[in-house]
Protein backbone atom coordinates (compact mmCIF):
# COMPACT_ATOMS: atom_id res chain seq x y z
CA UNK A 1 0.00 0.00 0.00
CA UNK A 2 1.14 3.51 -0.35
CA UNK A 3 2.12 5.55 2.46
CA UNK A 4 0.45 8.65 1.46
CA UNK A 5 -2.98 7.87 1.84
CA UNK A 6 -2.71 5.39 4.54
CA UNK A 7 -0.65 8.60 6.86
CA UNK A 8 -3.56 10.66 5.59
CA UNK A 9 -6.34 8.22 6.86
CA UNK A 10 -4.23 8.15 10.01
CA UNK A 11 -4.16 11.83 10.76
CA UNK A 12 -7.81 11.72 9.81
CA UNK A 13 -9.13 9.13 11.91
CA UNK A 14 -6.60 10.69 14.71
CA UNK A 15 -8.87 13.90 15.10
CA UNK A 16 -12.01 12.09 15.22
CA UNK A 17 -10.75 10.15 17.49
CA UNK A 18 -9.94 13.17 20.11
CA UNK A 19 -11.68 13.96 22.94
CA UNK A 20 -13.66 17.54 23.23
CA UNK A 21 -10.92 18.62 25.45
CA UNK A 22 -7.75 17.55 23.60
CA UNK A 23 -9.87 18.74 20.49
CA UNK A 24 -10.29 22.25 22.30
CA UNK A 25 -6.73 22.73 23.06
CA UNK A 26 -5.69 21.37 19.21
CA UNK A 27 -7.80 24.31 18.02
CA UNK A 28 -6.59 26.67 20.91
CA UNK A 29 -3.23 26.18 19.53
CA UNK A 30 -4.32 26.98 16.00
CA UNK A 31 -3.37 23.37 15.36
CA UNK A 32 -6.29 22.40 13.57
CA UNK A 33 -9.36 24.74 12.30
CA UNK A 34 -13.06 24.07 12.98
CA UNK A 35 -14.03 24.14 9.43
CA UNK A 36 -10.98 21.18 8.69
CA UNK A 37 -12.84 18.85 12.03
CA UNK A 38 -16.02 19.70 10.68
CA UNK A 39 -15.35 18.45 7.30
CA UNK A 40 -13.88 15.39 8.54
CA UNK A 41 -17.12 14.87 10.47
CA UNK A 42 -19.65 15.72 8.01
CA UNK A 43 -17.52 12.84 5.72
CA UNK A 44 -17.53 10.73 8.30
CA UNK A 45 -21.34 10.77 8.51
CA UNK A 46 -21.49 10.34 4.92
CA UNK A 47 -19.13 7.32 4.91
CA UNK A 48 -21.09 5.81 7.66
CA UNK A 49 -24.48 6.79 8.64
CA UNK A 50 -26.19 5.00 5.68
CA UNK A 51 -25.20 1.87 7.77
CA UNK A 52 -25.17 2.99 11.16
CA UNK A 53 -28.97 5.36 10.97
CA UNK A 54 -27.48 7.67 13.79
CA UNK A 55 -28.88 11.25 11.89
CA UNK A 56 -32.06 11.72 10.91
CA UNK A 57 -31.10 15.01 9.19
CA UNK A 58 -27.28 16.31 8.04
CA UNK A 59 -27.16 20.04 8.07
CA UNK A 60 -23.54 20.46 5.80
CA UNK A 61 -24.16 24.30 5.31
CA UNK A 62 -24.98 24.98 8.28
CA UNK A 63 -22.29 23.49 10.03
CA UNK A 64 -19.72 24.62 7.69
CA UNK A 65 -20.83 27.94 8.03
CA UNK A 66 -20.50 27.50 11.79
CA UNK A 67 -17.35 26.26 11.72
CA UNK A 68 -15.89 29.51 9.71
CA UNK A 69 -17.33 31.63 11.67
CA UNK A 70 -15.43 29.94 14.66
CA UNK A 71 -12.40 30.30 12.71
CA UNK A 72 -12.79 33.59 12.58
CA UNK A 73 -13.48 34.58 15.88
CA UNK A 74 -10.72 32.51 16.49
CA UNK A 75 -8.29 34.50 14.37
CA UNK A 76 -8.98 37.73 15.93
CA UNK A 77 -9.06 36.03 19.57
CA UNK A 78 -12.68 36.61 20.29
CA UNK A 79 -13.00 32.59 20.99
CA UNK A 80 -15.42 31.95 23.34
CA UNK A 81 -14.19 29.45 25.03
CA UNK A 82 -13.85 25.09 24.83
CA UNK A 83 -16.51 24.66 22.71
CA UNK A 84 -15.83 26.90 20.02
CA UNK A 85 -15.87 24.94 17.16
CA UNK A 86 -16.49 21.87 18.08
CA UNK A 87 -18.77 19.65 16.06
CA UNK A 88 -21.43 18.56 17.56
CA UNK A 89 -25.03 16.63 17.63
CA UNK A 90 -28.72 17.13 18.78
CA UNK A 91 -31.28 14.71 19.17
CA UNK A 92 -34.44 15.36 16.91
CA UNK A 93 -36.15 16.33 20.25
CA UNK A 94 -34.67 19.67 20.81
CA UNK A 95 -36.20 22.56 18.65
CA UNK A 96 -33.68 24.21 15.91
CA UNK A 97 -35.05 27.20 14.45
CA UNK A 98 -35.34 26.94 10.35
CA UNK A 99 -34.11 23.31 10.70
CA UNK A 100 -36.93 20.36 10.75
CA UNK A 101 -37.92 18.56 13.94
CA UNK A 102 -39.91 15.54 14.37
CA UNK A 103 -39.26 13.80 17.70
CA UNK A 104 -39.01 10.54 15.12
CA UNK A 105 -42.62 11.23 14.03
CA UNK A 106 -44.37 11.29 11.19
CA UNK A 107 -47.24 13.18 12.73
CA UNK A 108 -44.06 16.51 12.83
CA UNK A 109 -42.47 15.62 9.49
CA UNK A 110 -41.92 18.83 7.68
CA UNK A 111 -42.48 20.81 11.28
CA UNK A 112 -39.43 23.90 11.11
CA UNK A 113 -39.70 25.36 14.44
CA UNK A 114 -39.57 29.54 14.75
CA UNK A 115 -37.17 29.26 17.48
CA UNK A 116 -34.24 27.03 19.46
CA UNK A 117 -34.02 25.21 22.50
CA UNK A 118 -32.77 26.90 25.14
CA UNK A 119 -30.01 24.43 25.22
CA UNK A 120 -29.42 24.84 21.46
CA UNK A 121 -28.95 28.19 22.14
CA UNK A 122 -26.51 28.09 24.97
CA UNK A 123 -24.64 25.54 22.50
CA UNK A 124 -24.45 28.02 19.73
CA UNK A 125 -23.45 31.05 22.32
CA UNK A 126 -20.69 29.03 23.14
CA UNK A 127 -19.63 28.48 19.33
CA UNK A 128 -20.46 24.87 19.05
CA UNK A 129 -20.99 23.99 15.16
CA UNK A 130 -24.01 21.73 15.12
CA UNK A 131 -23.72 18.94 12.40
CA UNK A 132 -27.53 17.59 12.33
CA UNK A 133 -30.70 15.97 14.34
CA UNK A 134 -30.25 12.48 15.80
CA UNK A 135 -32.44 9.39 15.42
CA UNK A 136 -34.71 8.85 18.58
CA UNK A 137 -37.60 6.49 19.42
CA UNK A 138 -40.71 8.41 18.40
CA UNK A 139 -41.78 11.21 20.98
CA UNK A 140 -38.49 9.64 22.85
CA UNK A 141 -40.78 6.29 23.53
CA UNK A 142 -38.99 3.50 23.42
CA UNK A 143 -35.97 1.55 24.25
CA UNK A 144 -34.37 0.81 20.95
CA UNK A 145 -34.57 3.36 19.11
CA UNK A 146 -36.63 0.77 16.51
CA UNK A 147 -39.77 2.84 17.49
CA UNK A 148 -38.14 5.91 14.96
CA UNK A 149 -40.91 6.55 11.78
CA UNK A 150 -38.03 6.83 10.16
CA UNK A 151 -35.42 4.82 10.12
CA UNK A 152 -34.19 2.39 12.95
CA UNK A 153 -30.88 2.98 14.26
CA UNK A 154 -27.94 0.68 14.61
CA UNK A 155 -24.92 -0.16 17.29
CA UNK A 156 -21.55 0.87 16.40
CA UNK A 157 -20.29 -2.20 18.11
CA UNK A 158 -22.93 -4.78 16.16
CA UNK A 159 -24.53 -3.49 13.51
CA UNK A 160 -27.41 -6.29 14.20
CA UNK A 161 -28.06 -4.98 17.75
CA UNK A 162 -29.89 -2.21 19.07
CA UNK A 163 -27.80 1.43 20.37
CA UNK A 164 -30.49 1.28 23.32
CA UNK A 165 -33.12 4.11 23.26
CA UNK A 166 -34.44 6.82 23.24
CA UNK A 167 -31.75 8.86 22.60
CA UNK A 168 -29.65 5.94 20.61
CA UNK A 169 -28.52 8.28 17.96
CA UNK A 170 -27.33 10.36 20.73
CA UNK A 171 -25.17 8.17 21.40
CA UNK A 172 -24.31 6.02 18.32
CA UNK A 173 -22.83 9.18 16.82
CA UNK A 174 -20.47 10.22 19.51
CA UNK A 175 -19.31 5.93 20.12
CA UNK A 176 -19.25 5.90 15.96
CA UNK A 177 -16.51 9.09 16.26
CA UNK A 178 -19.62 10.97 13.95
CA UNK A 179 -19.56 14.02 16.69
CA UNK A 180 -17.80 14.69 19.46
CA UNK A 181 -20.44 14.88 22.24
CA UNK A 182 -24.09 15.40 21.65
CA UNK A 183 -27.57 16.09 23.99
CA UNK A 184 -30.21 13.67 24.73
CA UNK A 185 -33.24 13.25 26.52
CA UNK A 186 -34.04 11.12 29.72
CA UNK A 187 -37.28 10.68 31.13
CA UNK A 188 -37.16 6.86 32.41
CA UNK A 189 -33.76 6.14 31.25
CA UNK A 190 -33.16 7.39 27.72
CA UNK A 191 -29.38 8.83 28.00
CA UNK A 192 -28.21 6.42 30.44
CA UNK A 193 -29.25 2.87 28.93
CA UNK A 194 -28.15 3.98 25.27
CA UNK A 195 -24.88 5.21 26.66
CA UNK A 196 -24.17 1.98 28.62
CA UNK A 197 -25.02 0.11 25.20
CA UNK A 198 -22.91 2.15 22.88
CA UNK A 199 -19.67 2.39 25.12
CA UNK A 200 -19.86 6.36 26.04
CA UNK A 201 -20.45 8.68 29.02
CA UNK A 202 -24.13 10.15 29.39
CA UNK A 203 -25.49 12.41 32.56
CA UNK A 204 -28.95 12.34 33.30
CA UNK A 205 -29.09 16.14 35.38
CA UNK A 206 -31.06 16.78 38.01
CA UNK A 207 -34.85 17.72 37.13
CA UNK A 208 -34.86 21.65 36.79
CA UNK A 209 -30.77 21.56 36.34
CA UNK A 210 -31.19 22.04 32.57
CA UNK A 211 -34.10 24.04 30.23
CA UNK A 212 -36.63 22.08 28.51
CA UNK A 213 -37.61 25.67 26.82
CA UNK A 214 -38.05 24.37 23.33
CA UNK A 215 -37.87 20.92 24.41
CA UNK A 216 -40.78 18.49 22.88
CA UNK A 217 -42.39 17.45 25.44
CA UNK A 218 -42.94 13.75 26.65
CA UNK A 219 -43.81 13.29 30.31
CA UNK A 220 -43.50 16.66 32.12
CA UNK A 221 -42.61 15.66 35.70
CA UNK A 222 -39.66 13.36 34.38
CA UNK A 223 -38.14 14.77 31.29
CA UNK A 224 -34.70 16.21 31.37
CA UNK A 225 -32.08 16.94 28.41
CA UNK A 226 -28.40 15.93 28.86
CA UNK A 227 -24.98 15.70 27.51
CA UNK A 228 -23.31 12.20 26.09
CA UNK A 229 -19.81 12.28 25.06
CA UNK A 230 -16.69 9.80 25.14
CA UNK A 231 -15.07 10.91 28.45
CA UNK A 232 -16.61 12.15 31.94
CA UNK A 233 -14.48 15.62 31.24
CA UNK A 234 -16.40 16.03 27.76
CA UNK A 235 -19.96 15.23 29.57
CA UNK A 236 -18.84 17.57 32.65
CA UNK A 237 -18.01 19.99 29.95
CA UNK A 238 -21.17 19.87 27.89
CA UNK A 239 -23.31 19.76 31.44
CA UNK A 240 -21.96 22.88 31.89
CA UNK A 241 -22.68 24.53 28.85
CA UNK A 242 -26.43 23.74 29.00
CA UNK A 243 -27.19 23.99 32.67
CA UNK A 244 -28.79 27.38 34.64
CA UNK A 245 -31.73 28.71 35.41
CA UNK A 246 -33.93 29.78 32.76
CA UNK A 247 -37.38 32.11 32.87
CA UNK A 248 -39.01 30.19 30.17
CA UNK A 249 -38.95 27.15 32.17
CA UNK A 250 -40.72 27.04 35.54
CA UNK A 251 -39.39 24.16 36.58
CA UNK A 252 -35.94 25.47 36.01
CA UNK A 253 -33.87 25.56 39.70
CA UNK A 254 -32.21 29.32 40.00
CA UNK A 255 -29.18 27.75 41.76
CA UNK A 256 -26.25 28.51 40.78
CA UNK A 257 -24.48 26.08 38.33
CA UNK A 258 -21.21 24.79 39.79
CA UNK A 259 -17.67 24.27 37.35
CA UNK A 260 -18.18 20.51 36.99
CA UNK A 261 -14.59 20.24 35.95
CA UNK A 262 -13.31 21.11 39.27
CA UNK A 263 -12.23 18.29 41.23
CA UNK A 264 -13.09 15.77 39.03
CA UNK A 265 -9.81 14.53 39.16
CA UNK A 266 -10.10 14.27 43.45
CA UNK A 267 -10.32 10.71 43.44
CA UNK A 268 -12.85 8.49 44.95
CA UNK A 269 -11.27 8.36 48.44
CA UNK A 270 -13.00 8.81 51.34
CA UNK A 271 -16.22 8.56 49.56
CA UNK A 272 -19.28 6.48 50.27
CA UNK A 273 -20.96 4.40 47.62
CA UNK A 274 -24.02 2.80 48.41
CA UNK A 275 -25.01 -1.03 46.74
CA UNK A 276 -28.44 -1.56 46.54
CA UNK A 277 -29.38 -5.20 47.66
CA UNK A 278 -32.23 -5.35 45.56
CA UNK A 279 -29.67 -4.30 42.37
CA UNK A 280 -27.61 -7.19 43.16
CA UNK A 281 -30.37 -10.20 43.23
CA UNK A 282 -29.64 -11.79 39.84
CA UNK A 283 -32.21 -9.77 37.89
CA UNK A 284 -28.67 -8.44 35.45
CA UNK A 285 -27.23 -10.97 33.11
CA UNK A 286 -24.05 -12.15 35.05
CA UNK A 287 -21.66 -10.45 32.54
CA UNK A 288 -22.79 -7.31 33.01
CA UNK A 289 -23.08 -7.96 36.98
CA UNK A 290 -19.53 -9.19 36.47
CA UNK A 291 -18.38 -5.85 34.92
CA UNK A 292 -20.41 -3.83 37.36
CA UNK A 293 -18.80 -5.86 40.91
CA UNK A 294 -15.24 -5.62 39.38
CA UNK A 295 -15.84 -1.17 39.10
CA UNK A 296 -17.17 -1.19 42.76
CA UNK A 297 -13.88 -3.47 43.30
CA UNK A 298 -12.27 -0.80 41.71
CA UNK A 299 -13.59 1.99 44.12
CA UNK A 300 -12.75 -0.02 47.01
CA UNK A 301 -9.29 -0.31 46.01
CA UNK A 302 -9.22 3.44 45.17
CA UNK A 303 -10.36 4.21 49.15
CA UNK A 304 -13.88 3.97 48.00
CA UNK A 305 -16.03 2.19 51.21
CA UNK A 306 -18.95 0.14 50.26
CA UNK A 307 -21.75 0.46 52.02
CA UNK A 308 -24.95 -2.18 51.87
CA UNK A 309 -28.33 0.52 51.42
CA UNK A 310 -31.75 -0.93 50.57
CA UNK A 311 -34.26 0.49 47.82
CA UNK A 312 -37.27 -1.85 49.18
CA UNK A 313 -39.79 -0.23 46.46
CA UNK A 314 -37.62 0.14 43.43
CA UNK A 315 -39.34 -3.11 42.09
CA UNK A 316 -42.49 -0.97 41.65
CA UNK A 317 -40.65 1.72 39.74
CA UNK A 318 -41.94 0.50 36.31
CA UNK A 319 -45.47 0.06 37.54
CA UNK A 320 -45.46 4.31 39.01
CA UNK A 321 -43.24 4.90 36.20
CA UNK A 322 -45.96 3.77 32.98
CA UNK A 323 -48.45 5.19 35.23
CA UNK A 324 -47.74 8.43 35.57
CA UNK A 325 -45.37 9.03 32.42
CA UNK A 326 -48.32 7.51 29.86
CA UNK A 327 -50.76 9.89 31.52
CA UNK A 328 -48.66 13.14 31.18
CA UNK A 329 -47.83 11.86 27.57
CA UNK A 330 -51.49 11.36 26.89
CA UNK A 331 -52.03 15.46 27.72
CA UNK A 332 -48.72 16.52 26.25
CA UNK A 333 -49.42 14.78 22.79
CA UNK A 334 -53.00 16.07 22.64
CA UNK A 335 -51.49 19.12 20.91
CA UNK A 336 -50.85 17.17 17.75
CA UNK A 337 -54.36 17.60 16.54
CA UNK A 338 -53.85 18.79 12.59
CA UNK A 339 -54.27 22.79 13.37
CA UNK A 340 -51.60 24.43 14.22
CA UNK A 341 -48.40 22.35 12.91
CA UNK A 342 -47.49 18.80 11.86
CA UNK A 343 -49.31 16.79 9.82
CA UNK A 344 -53.26 17.09 9.00
CA UNK A 345 -55.34 13.84 7.46
CA UNK A 346 -58.73 14.35 5.47
CA UNK A 347 -61.93 13.84 7.58
CA UNK A 348 -65.85 14.97 7.70
CA UNK A 349 -65.75 17.62 9.81
CA UNK A 350 -63.51 18.68 12.90
CA UNK A 351 -63.58 15.30 14.80
CA UNK A 352 -62.99 12.87 12.34
CA UNK A 353 -60.44 15.11 11.53
CA UNK A 354 -58.73 14.79 14.28
CA UNK A 355 -59.38 11.01 14.72
CA UNK A 356 -57.84 10.23 11.21
CA UNK A 357 -54.69 12.82 11.96
CA UNK A 358 -53.55 11.20 15.36
CA UNK A 359 -54.10 7.66 14.08
CA UNK A 360 -52.14 7.95 10.58
CA UNK A 361 -49.48 10.50 12.30
CA UNK A 362 -48.59 8.19 15.24
CA UNK A 363 -46.79 5.19 15.80
CA UNK A 364 -47.74 2.51 17.79
CA UNK A 365 -45.89 2.77 20.42
CA UNK A 366 -46.93 6.67 21.34
CA UNK A 367 -50.82 5.23 20.47
CA UNK A 368 -50.30 2.26 23.10
CA UNK A 369 -49.12 4.71 25.66
CA UNK A 370 -51.75 7.79 24.54
CA UNK A 371 -54.24 5.25 25.26
CA UNK A 372 -52.57 3.57 28.43
CA UNK A 373 -52.71 7.41 29.94
CA UNK A 374 -56.00 8.49 28.82
CA UNK A 375 -57.23 5.62 30.64
CA UNK A 376 -55.56 6.10 33.99
CA UNK A 377 -56.76 9.82 34.00
CA UNK A 378 -60.22 9.09 32.53
CA UNK A 379 -63.52 9.13 35.05
CA UNK A 380 -63.25 6.43 37.83
CA UNK A 381 -59.36 5.44 37.48
CA UNK A 382 -57.60 8.24 38.25
CA UNK A 383 -57.27 7.71 41.82
CA UNK A 384 -56.31 4.11 41.13
CA UNK A 385 -53.61 4.92 38.97
CA UNK A 386 -52.20 8.21 38.32
CA UNK A 387 -53.12 9.15 41.94
CA UNK A 388 -51.70 5.60 43.58
CA UNK A 389 -48.64 6.43 41.49
CA UNK A 390 -47.95 9.28 42.31
CA UNK A 391 -47.83 8.01 46.04
CA UNK A 392 -45.34 5.32 44.77
CA UNK A 393 -43.12 7.89 43.44
CA UNK A 394 -43.07 9.27 47.04
CA UNK A 395 -41.99 6.47 48.72
CA UNK A 396 -39.40 5.64 45.61
CA UNK A 397 -37.50 9.32 46.60
CA UNK A 398 -37.87 8.39 50.56
CA UNK A 399 -35.72 4.86 49.19
CA UNK A 400 -33.26 7.28 47.87
CA UNK A 401 -33.37 9.55 50.64
CA UNK A 402 -32.82 7.22 53.14
CA UNK A 403 -30.09 5.42 51.70
CA UNK A 404 -28.09 9.41 51.01
CA UNK A 405 -28.16 8.82 54.79
CA UNK A 406 -25.31 6.68 54.68
CA UNK A 407 -23.32 6.74 51.16
CA UNK A 408 -22.51 9.50 48.77
CA UNK A 409 -23.89 7.82 45.89
CA UNK A 410 -25.55 4.83 44.55
CA UNK A 411 -23.95 2.20 42.06
CA UNK A 412 -25.33 -0.59 39.99
CA UNK A 413 -26.31 -1.65 36.76
CA UNK A 414 -27.27 0.67 34.04
CA UNK A 415 -29.61 -2.34 32.27
CA UNK A 416 -30.07 -5.83 32.90
CA UNK A 417 -28.34 -6.84 29.87
CA UNK A 418 -25.90 -5.02 27.13
CA UNK A 419 -27.17 -4.22 24.01
CA UNK A 420 -29.81 -6.89 22.84
CA UNK A 421 -30.37 -7.74 19.01
CA UNK A 422 -32.72 -5.72 16.45
CA UNK A 423 -36.19 -7.21 17.09
CA UNK A 424 -35.82 -8.77 19.71
CA UNK A 425 -38.08 -7.25 22.10
CA UNK A 426 -40.21 -4.79 19.73
CA UNK A 427 -43.33 -7.31 19.37
CA UNK A 428 -43.46 -7.30 23.03
CA UNK A 429 -43.76 -3.56 24.80
CA UNK A 430 -43.91 -5.21 28.47
CA UNK A 431 -40.38 -6.90 27.94
CA UNK A 432 -39.12 -3.42 26.41
CA UNK A 433 -40.47 -1.92 29.66
CA UNK A 434 -39.03 -4.13 31.67
CA UNK A 435 -35.37 -3.23 30.42
CA UNK A 436 -35.11 0.06 32.16
CA UNK A 437 -35.73 -1.45 35.61
CA UNK A 438 -32.79 0.05 37.05
CA UNK A 439 -32.91 3.45 35.74
CA UNK A 440 -36.01 4.36 36.48
CA UNK A 441 -36.47 5.26 39.87
CA UNK A 442 -34.09 8.57 39.53
CA UNK A 443 -36.09 9.88 36.95
CA UNK A 444 -39.27 9.05 39.83
CA UNK A 445 -37.59 10.74 42.62
CA UNK A 446 -35.43 13.64 40.02
CA UNK A 447 -32.49 12.70 41.26
CA UNK A 448 -28.89 13.06 39.21
CA UNK A 449 -27.80 9.86 37.27
CA UNK A 450 -24.79 9.17 34.92
CA UNK A 451 -23.94 6.00 32.93
CA UNK A 452 -20.06 5.78 32.75
CA UNK A 453 -18.02 2.96 30.45
CA UNK A 454 -17.13 -0.14 33.09
CA UNK A 455 -15.86 -2.62 30.27
CA UNK A 456 -16.63 -4.97 27.68
CA UNK A 457 -18.69 -8.24 27.64
CA UNK A 458 -18.88 -10.39 24.50
CA UNK A 459 -17.09 -7.74 22.92
CA UNK A 460 -20.04 -4.70 23.82
CA UNK A 461 -19.70 -2.22 26.37
CA UNK A 462 -21.24 -2.21 29.63
CA UNK A 463 -22.27 0.72 31.66
CA UNK A 464 -21.98 1.56 35.01
CA UNK A 465 -25.11 3.83 36.66
CA UNK A 466 -24.11 6.19 39.31
CA UNK A 467 -27.34 8.10 41.02
CA UNK A 468 -26.24 10.97 43.24
CA UNK A 469 -28.13 13.56 45.85
CA UNK A 470 -30.53 16.18 44.06
CA UNK A 471 -27.84 18.83 42.49
CA UNK A 472 -24.77 16.52 43.23
CA UNK A 473 -24.00 16.16 39.73
CA UNK A 474 -20.36 16.96 40.71
CA UNK A 475 -19.89 13.48 42.83
CA UNK A 476 -21.01 11.37 40.13
CA UNK A 477 -18.51 12.70 37.52
CA UNK A 478 -15.59 13.01 40.37
CA UNK A 479 -16.67 9.32 40.97
CA UNK A 480 -17.27 8.09 36.88
CA UNK A 481 -13.68 10.18 36.27
CA UNK A 482 -11.82 7.80 38.95
CA UNK A 483 -13.16 4.41 37.19
CA UNK A 484 -12.30 5.98 33.82
CA UNK A 485 -8.58 6.23 34.53
CA UNK A 486 -8.78 2.75 35.46
CA UNK A 487 -10.28 0.86 32.63
CA UNK A 488 -10.63 3.94 30.24
CA UNK A 489 -13.03 4.81 27.62
CA UNK A 490 -14.47 1.79 26.07
CA UNK A 491 -12.82 1.14 22.87
CA UNK A 492 -13.61 2.46 19.71
CA UNK A 493 -16.19 0.16 17.85
CA UNK A 494 -14.97 -2.08 14.70
CA UNK A 495 -18.76 -2.88 13.23
CA UNK A 496 -19.02 0.77 11.71
CA UNK A 497 -15.12 0.72 10.16
CA UNK B 1 -57.42 -6.82 34.11
CA UNK B 2 -59.19 -7.87 30.17
CA UNK B 3 -59.95 -4.66 28.61
CA UNK B 4 -62.90 -5.33 26.18
CA UNK B 5 -62.78 -3.97 22.73
CA UNK B 6 -65.66 -1.78 23.54
CA UNK B 7 -63.63 0.01 26.66
CA UNK B 8 -60.79 0.72 24.26
CA UNK B 9 -63.32 1.83 21.42
CA UNK B 10 -64.35 4.53 24.54
CA UNK B 11 -60.72 5.73 25.00
CA UNK B 12 -59.57 5.58 21.88
CA UNK B 13 -62.62 8.14 21.25
CA UNK B 14 -61.59 10.09 24.55
CA UNK B 15 -57.87 10.14 23.08
CA UNK B 16 -59.50 10.90 19.50
CA UNK B 17 -57.59 8.25 18.10
CA UNK B 18 -59.68 6.74 14.96
CA UNK B 19 -58.25 3.12 15.28
CA UNK B 20 -58.83 0.23 12.50
CA UNK B 21 -61.17 -2.55 13.78
CA UNK B 22 -57.64 -5.30 14.08
CA UNK B 23 -55.35 -2.19 16.37
CA UNK B 24 -58.70 -1.90 18.79
CA UNK B 25 -58.42 -5.95 19.28
CA UNK B 26 -54.27 -5.99 19.67
CA UNK B 27 -54.32 -2.98 21.97
CA UNK B 28 -57.16 -4.55 23.84
CA UNK B 29 -54.55 -7.35 24.54
CA UNK B 30 -51.58 -5.05 25.31
CA UNK B 31 -53.23 -2.69 27.21
CA UNK B 32 -54.74 -5.67 29.56
CA UNK B 33 -51.28 -7.26 29.85
CA UNK B 34 -49.84 -3.70 31.12
CA UNK B 35 -52.72 -3.31 33.29
CA UNK B 36 -52.02 -6.50 34.68
CA UNK B 37 -48.82 -5.61 35.54
CA UNK B 38 -49.11 -2.30 36.82
CA UNK B 39 -51.70 -3.78 39.58
CA UNK B 40 -48.62 -4.90 41.66
CA UNK B 41 -49.03 -0.97 43.08
CA UNK B 42 -52.02 -2.24 44.94
CA UNK B 43 -49.82 -4.44 47.53
CA UNK B 44 -48.67 -1.11 48.75
CA UNK B 45 -49.85 0.96 51.38
CA UNK B 46 -49.97 4.60 50.30
CA UNK B 47 -52.24 5.40 53.31
CA UNK B 48 -50.96 9.53 54.23
CA UNK B 49 -48.34 9.01 51.59
CA UNK B 50 -48.87 12.45 49.61
CA UNK B 51 -48.77 11.80 46.30
CA UNK B 52 -45.33 13.47 44.41
CA UNK B 53 -47.06 16.57 42.81
CA UNK B 54 -43.53 18.30 42.85
CA UNK B 55 -40.91 16.60 41.51
CA UNK B 56 -38.12 18.75 44.03
CA UNK B 57 -40.38 20.79 46.74
CA UNK B 58 -38.39 24.28 47.10
CA UNK B 59 -37.14 24.19 43.55
CA UNK B 60 -38.70 26.06 40.31
CA UNK B 61 -42.22 27.83 39.95
CA UNK B 62 -40.65 31.32 41.00
CA UNK B 63 -42.89 34.20 39.98
CA UNK B 64 -41.73 36.88 37.95
CA UNK B 65 -43.37 39.88 37.03
CA UNK B 66 -46.33 40.27 34.43
CA UNK B 67 -44.59 42.53 31.58
CA UNK B 68 -45.28 42.88 27.80
CA UNK B 69 -42.94 41.19 25.63
CA UNK B 70 -42.47 40.15 22.20
CA UNK B 71 -43.66 37.08 21.01
CA UNK B 72 -43.81 34.91 17.69
CA UNK B 73 -45.36 37.15 14.94
CA UNK B 74 -49.02 35.68 13.64
CA UNK B 75 -46.30 34.78 10.08
CA UNK B 76 -44.24 32.91 12.07
CA UNK B 77 -47.15 31.04 14.55
CA UNK B 78 -48.93 30.24 10.91
CA UNK B 79 -45.77 28.90 9.01
CA UNK B 80 -46.36 25.44 10.33
CA UNK B 81 -49.95 25.10 10.05
CA UNK B 82 -51.57 22.83 7.39
CA UNK B 83 -53.98 25.22 6.37
CA UNK B 84 -54.61 28.59 7.03
CA UNK B 85 -56.60 31.62 5.61
CA UNK B 86 -55.20 35.05 6.57
CA UNK B 87 -53.96 35.61 10.22
CA UNK B 88 -56.39 32.31 11.39
CA UNK B 89 -56.16 28.60 11.22
CA UNK B 90 -58.28 26.84 8.82
CA UNK B 91 -60.17 24.20 10.12
CA UNK B 92 -62.91 21.80 9.56
CA UNK B 93 -66.74 22.99 9.61
CA UNK B 94 -67.64 23.47 13.28
CA UNK B 95 -71.19 23.63 13.76
CA UNK B 96 -73.12 21.37 10.62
Amino acid sequence: MLPGPEDHRVSEAGLLELSIGELAAKLARREAASEEVTRLALARIEATDGRLGAFLRVTPERALEEARASDRRRSRGEARGPLDGVPLALKDILLTEGVETTAGSRILRGFIPPYDAAVAERLRAAGAVTLGKLNMDEFAMGSSTENSAYRPCRNPHDLGRTPGGSSGGSAAAVAARQAFGSLGTDTGGSIRQPAGFCGVVGVKPTYGRVSRYGVIAFASSLDQVGPMARTVGDAALLLGAIAGHDPRDMTSSERPVPDYREGIESGVAGLRVGVPREWFQGGADAGVEGRVREALATFERLGARLVEVELPHAKYGIAAYYLVATAEASSNLARYDGVRFGLRAEGKGLREMYGHTRDQGFGPEPKRRIMLGTYALSAGYYDAYYLRAQKVRTLVRRDFDRAFESCDLVAGPVSPTVAFPLGEKISDPLQMYLADVYTIGCNLAALPGLSVPAGMHAGLPVGLQLIGRAFDESTLLRAARALEREVGPAPAPRAIG
Amino acid sequence: MALSTEEVRHIASLARLQLEPEEEARLAGELSAILDYVRQLEELDVAGVEPMTHALAGEGTPLREDEVKESLSPQQALANAPAREGTCFRVPRIIE
